[in-house]
């Protein structure tokens, strides 16, 4: 009995030690500009599971972590659903992922990504990273954050890592549209003045 | 067999107990209904920030930016709150930068410094060219929130990251001397 408690004590003196170490997320890992972006299958709010490789017209992709819970997140989405609407003909689909830890945000649980996808009306899937390993790759670190890719022969190359455009509060009062410059300078064979800019956002929950 | 149970599950409450000791705030819908006009707030946008940012005066500052719209910032702002009262002896200022949008300022911001009496100063950054200003403050910071700075004159520290009570005096400690 003496030694079972022992084993417990250190059991338990161990568990609350780890209970202080918290994941950091360092900013430098995941894809830099020029890596070649891994292809992923993740789980659509319809059921149906979505590749990259699924879509063979694509000329490449708008990456964007989203959620349903960050302010910040919710407030680009009307941008975002206007990305899509925009570039999907053009070949640039938007691809939207759920990073967050469900059970710490349960307003992000997959029911409610339902249910905030057909209030907004989104034409693009809306993908749960349910394991939380595609995020880490990517390097991404908070909601909304942005990754463009384009299709070459080495697979989907990281062309543009970042925020949607230069004002959060007013779509209107933008002046720079990262994303919309990114994509059309991809368009048009031409160099991509911004490759990684930065804006405020929600740290994603591991 | 159950005793066993009943001896782990005490040992596992009172081993993890040392977490609980600060109380956790909440943003409530009722704050929206106190009045938190007296709440004075100074607002800046980055240049007016700065000043904050590059003190030299022997103190410790202890920068943490939030937002009362961010779960994590909130269960963390007591810790922050604690470092203030505790060593505000040993030269240590905390601010809080909310990141709160302006049009909330009133409505959530000013009720939330009221009602949960927040003691460290409180200023708002109000400055939506986000991608100047957020490298200024650290180069390695992506823009999430939480997020924290530690300086005393040339010595820094960034922090993107959540903190428990224990991890955030760590790290004050690493510049008291």
């Amino acid at each position: 009995m003496k030694k079972t408690m022992k084993i417990v004590s250190v059991f338990l003196v161990v568990l609350c030690a780890s209970a202080f170490t918290i994941k950091t997320i360092n900013v430098n890992e995941g894809y830099n500009i020029g890596d070649i972006a891994e292809d992923f299958t993740l789980k659509n709010i319809d059921g149906n599971m979505v590749s990259l490789s699924d879509y063979n017209e694509a000329k490449g992709f708008i990456v964007t972590f989203t959620c349903n819970t960050c302010p910040y997140a919710v407030m680009y989405q009307d941008r975002i659903i206007e990305l899509n609407k925009k570039y999907a003909k053009l070949g640039y689909p938007v691809i939207a992922i759920m990073p967050n830890n469900t059970d710490i945000n349960p307003g992000d649980s997959f029911e409610n990504m339902k249910k905030r996808a057909i209030e907004k009306g989104f034409e693009f899937p809306y993908l749960i990273d349910e394991n939380q390993e595609i995020y880490p790759k990517f390097g991404a670190t908070k909601t909304p954050h942005v990754f463009v890719l384009e299709k070459t022969s080495k697979g989907n190359e990281v062309k543009y890592i970042g925020a949607i455009d230069d004002n959060y509060k007013d779509a209107s009062a933008v002046t720079t549209k990262y994303v919309e410059d990114a994509v059309d300078a991809l368009l048009n064979g031409k160099e991509i003045k911004e490759t990684e800019t930065r804006a405020i956002g929600c740290g994603i929950k591991a | 067999m159950k005793r066993y149970v009943f001896i782990i599950a005490l040992l596992l409450v009172l081993g993890c107990k040392e977490k609980k000791n600060v109380p956790e705030l909440g943003i409530k819908d009722s704050y929206k209904k106190i009045d938190a006009s007296a709440v004075k707030l100074e607002i800046y946008n980055f240049d007016g920030l700065k000043t904050f940012l590059n003190k030299e005066d022997n103190k410790i500052h202890v920068i943490n930016f939030w937002a009362t719209w961010c779960a994590p910032c909130i269960k963390e702002l007591p810790y922050f709150e604690k470092i203030n009262t505790e060593y505000k002896s040993e030269n240590v200022e905390v601010l809080l930068v909310s990141l709160d949008f302006p049009h909330l300022y009133d409505s959530k911001l000013k009720p939330f410094i009221l009602e949960e009496k927040l003691k460290s100063k409180v200023v708002a950054l109000d400055d939506v060219d986000s991608n100047t200003w957020i490298p200024k403050v650290d180069e390695s910071w992506s823009g999430a929130l939480p997020a924290t700075m530690i300086y005393k004159n040339d010595k820094r520290k960034f922090f993107e990251k959540s903190f428990t009570y224990e991890e955030l005096e760590h790290e004050l400690k690493q510049f008291l001397n």
